[in-house]
């Protein structure tokens, strides 16, 4: 187990300084998804599964392709020619020297580390609590006593989050012409797809005009 | 009626056989090779069984179609022949085309075979036979198909082709889109089975979800046709318009790992629909009557419900044509979303009603009535809201439409419609006639 920890920690340190550091911005955007990927494992390895289908939904199925289809926007994305770094890289780099001393410094005040107890940082929890642990996250998201306020708040969110994309992505046409479906996330593969239909079907006219059929 | 559990086909539990080939290994290494054994079985068996289904496809459709199908190659029925393309495939140079981007174009193809195949580790055939029944299988199942997106996206990027990458972000557009009706009309089962695990859900059935919330089913359904990219949603490799899609560049077996991901999906979608919304390998009122039945019965129940299933693919295929993008979109984000939503909510509803009472059977008769009359409420109510809506925009005026291809069909045309203005193309060059599949 320890050696599936070191190899998987390796993998997705390697993938993370090369999401910042690659040239090319979708190997760069790949490289984010194999570290998504192995922070998923991660979790897998703590047997909390649903962290990690979690982990793979949202990172891998949703935001990964959110960058990618971001990436594809950019005009510059076959070229290497610009600096991979920016002045303000030294800043950067004491920033996250910063954050990774607190974070190491945070979690072994709280976990101590014993080389005697299996797993990574305290000792696996029982078969049972395991078993049980989604049940109890999902009552703890809708019991009144732990989370419903947080919950119900960041469904709120999400939801004028979704309701102002929509607004600011609708065009300014009268109603009549807005037949077509406004829908953010589709909307520039949509868009794309429509010019191509709507020049097929003027390609397609003259041949409808021709009697007879075979 | 199988009360000998040491007889291994009353339980098909092959877990103490396999273990005890490795007497002498630690527990731990004798568990990993297992695992490895299992997984080796399983995944043989998606790979094996997908040369019987494109030959059970090809002659299902012609049949249907007034055809013969393949009848040469091996034997009587031309069960040779997908052995043939297969050899025909693997024998075939793997070409990488100029320009493209090497590691994505190659990486595609074994991505989507291996997110294929990995949903069948929660998949139970029977109560014993399943790879690991993790309390989050549903969810592990939706999570591994929406890595299946960025495989085709993968693809059509790397294959430095115009085509490819217009079906690419077809094919993400149609993915992202009905993912969230499968989503929301999967919450329907978890809500009356109580638990996202695939073995609790057959188990927690009294009669199959299927009458019990018919209109979740049928979205379900639906969504399933479009996540596998089938007809009449497989615009997302339409030869007439955008050559062949995403694999557009592909040849040789690397085509072939993404013709075996679509039907491994799609039979995997199959047991899916037959796991929760017809009870997987279990015989419901069979089994209250008789008692518990042999395993090996499951097995075979869970198949011939599976190809049930499957069979039912087949014949969709065979009969609708293509729709357009414009038309998938706007039938999933202002039909079928609302819908589930309306679903969703009223499930939540009345499943709140039982909560807490002693699950007697006329618990249990009461919650059925109760659940199927609201489905079948808001399934006649939302038909008769789209015919009202069509029929006001001018759409669909269903004696007319009938009238009008009637009349088409007097004259002589073909009525399956745009296909076929491939063949008289002399006005654009770039609808080349491509054959299709079969």
């Amino acid at each position: 187990m320890q050696i599936v920890f070191i190899i998987v920690s390796a993998v997705t340190l390697f993938a993370g300084i090369q999401t910042v550091s690659n040239r090319n911005l979708f190997h760069a955007a790949l490289y984010m998804m194999l570290s998504f990927l192995g922070v998923a494992v991660l979790y897998g390895m703590l047997e909390s599964a649903f962290m990690a289908a979690t982990q793979l939904l949202v990172y891998i199925g949703a935001i990964s392709i959110l960058v990618i289809f971001a990436i594809m926007m950019t005009r510059r994305l076959m070229q290497a020619t610009e600096p991979a770094f920016n002045s303000q890289w030294q800043w950067g780099g004491v920033a996250s020297m910063l954050l990774f001393v607190l974070f190491v410094t945070v979690i072994s005040q709280v976990f101590v580390v014993n080389p005697n107890v299996q797993g990574a940082f305290f000792p696996p929890a029982a078969d049972e609590a395991i078993r049980n642990s989604v049940v109890d996250l999902g009552v703890s998201f809708v019991s009144a006593d732990q989370y419903v306020l947080a919950f119900e708040l960041a469904s709120v969110l999400l939801l004028v989050a979704l309701v102002g994309a929509i607004i600011v992505a609708r065009p300014d046409v009268p109603d009549n012409e807005m037949e077509e479906a406004v829908v953010v996330e589709v909307v520039e593969s949509a868009e794309m797809e429509a010019e191509l239909v709507e020049v097929e079907a003027a390609e397609e006219e003259p041949t409808e005009a021709v009697p007879g059929g075979h | 009626m199988c009360v000998d559990s040491e007889n291994v086909l009353c339980t098909l539990d092959f877990g103490p056989i396999l273990r005890s080939l490795f007497p002498n290994a630690s527990p731990a290494l004798a568990e990993a090779l297992v695992d490895i054994i299992s997984i080796i079985t399983v995944s043989t068996f998606c790979l094996l069984i997908v040369i019987f289904l494109i030959w059970l496809e090809r002659k299902v459709i012609a049949r249907m179609q007034d055809r013969i199908g393949p009848n040469r190659v091996g034997g009587r029925f031309g069960l040779g022949q997908t052995v043939a393309d297969v050899a025909k495939l693997l024998t075939k140079e793997f070409v990488t085309p100029y320009g493209a981007d090497k590691a994505a174009y190659n990486i595609a193809p074994f991505l989507i075979v291996m997110t294929a195949l990995l949903m069948w580790a929660v998949m139970p055939f029977t109560a014993n036979m399943v790879g690991v029944d993790l309390n989050i299988g549903l969810f592990y199942i939706l999570s591994i198909s929406s890595v299946s997106v960025v495989c085709l996206l993968l693809a059509g990027w790397g294959s430095n082709n115009k085509y490819a990458l217009l079906g690419a972000f077809r094919s993400v557009a149609q993915l992202v889109s009905y993912e969230v009706p499968m989503v929301i009309s999967l919450l329907v089962p978890i809500i009356l089975a109580r638990t996202m695990s695939l073995n609790g859900i057959a188990e927690a059935q009294v009669i199959p979800y299927l009458f019990v919330v018919p209109v979740s089913a049928l979205i379900f359904y639906i969504s399933a046709l479009a996540e596998t990219g089938r007809t009449p949603f497989d615009l997302l490799e339409a030869e007439s318009e955008i050559v062949a899609g995403f694999h557009v560049e592909y040849g040789g077996m690397k085509f072939g790992m993404f013709f075996l991901a679509e039907f491994v999906s799609t039979l995997f979608m199959s047991a899916l629909f037959a796991t929760i919304y017809l009870g997987g390998y279990r015989f419901m009122i069979w089994e209250a009557l008789i008692g518990p039945t042999p395993a090996i019965l499951e097995l075979v129940m869970f198949f011939v419900k599976m190809f049930a299933v499957y069979f039912v693919f087949i014949w969709v295929r065979a009969t609708f044509p293509r729709v357009r993008i414009d038309q998938m979109l706007n039938f999933n984000w202002k039909f079928l979303v609302p819908l589930v939503l309306v679903l969703i909510l009223s499930t939540a509803l009345v499943d709140g009603l039982f909560v807490g009472q002693d699950e007697t059977s006329a618990w249990h008769f009461w919650r059925i009535v109760a659940h199927l009359g609201f489905n079948l409420l808001i399934g006649s109510g939302a038909l008769i809201w789209a015919r009202r809506n069509a029929a006001a925009r001018g759409v669909a005026k269903p004696e007319e439409s009938m009238r009008v291809q009637a009349g088409a069909l007097v004259e002589g045309a073909d009525p399956h419609g745009h296909d076929d203005h491939g063949h008289h193309d002399d006005h654009h060059g770039q609808t080349a006639a491509v054959p299709a599949h079969d």
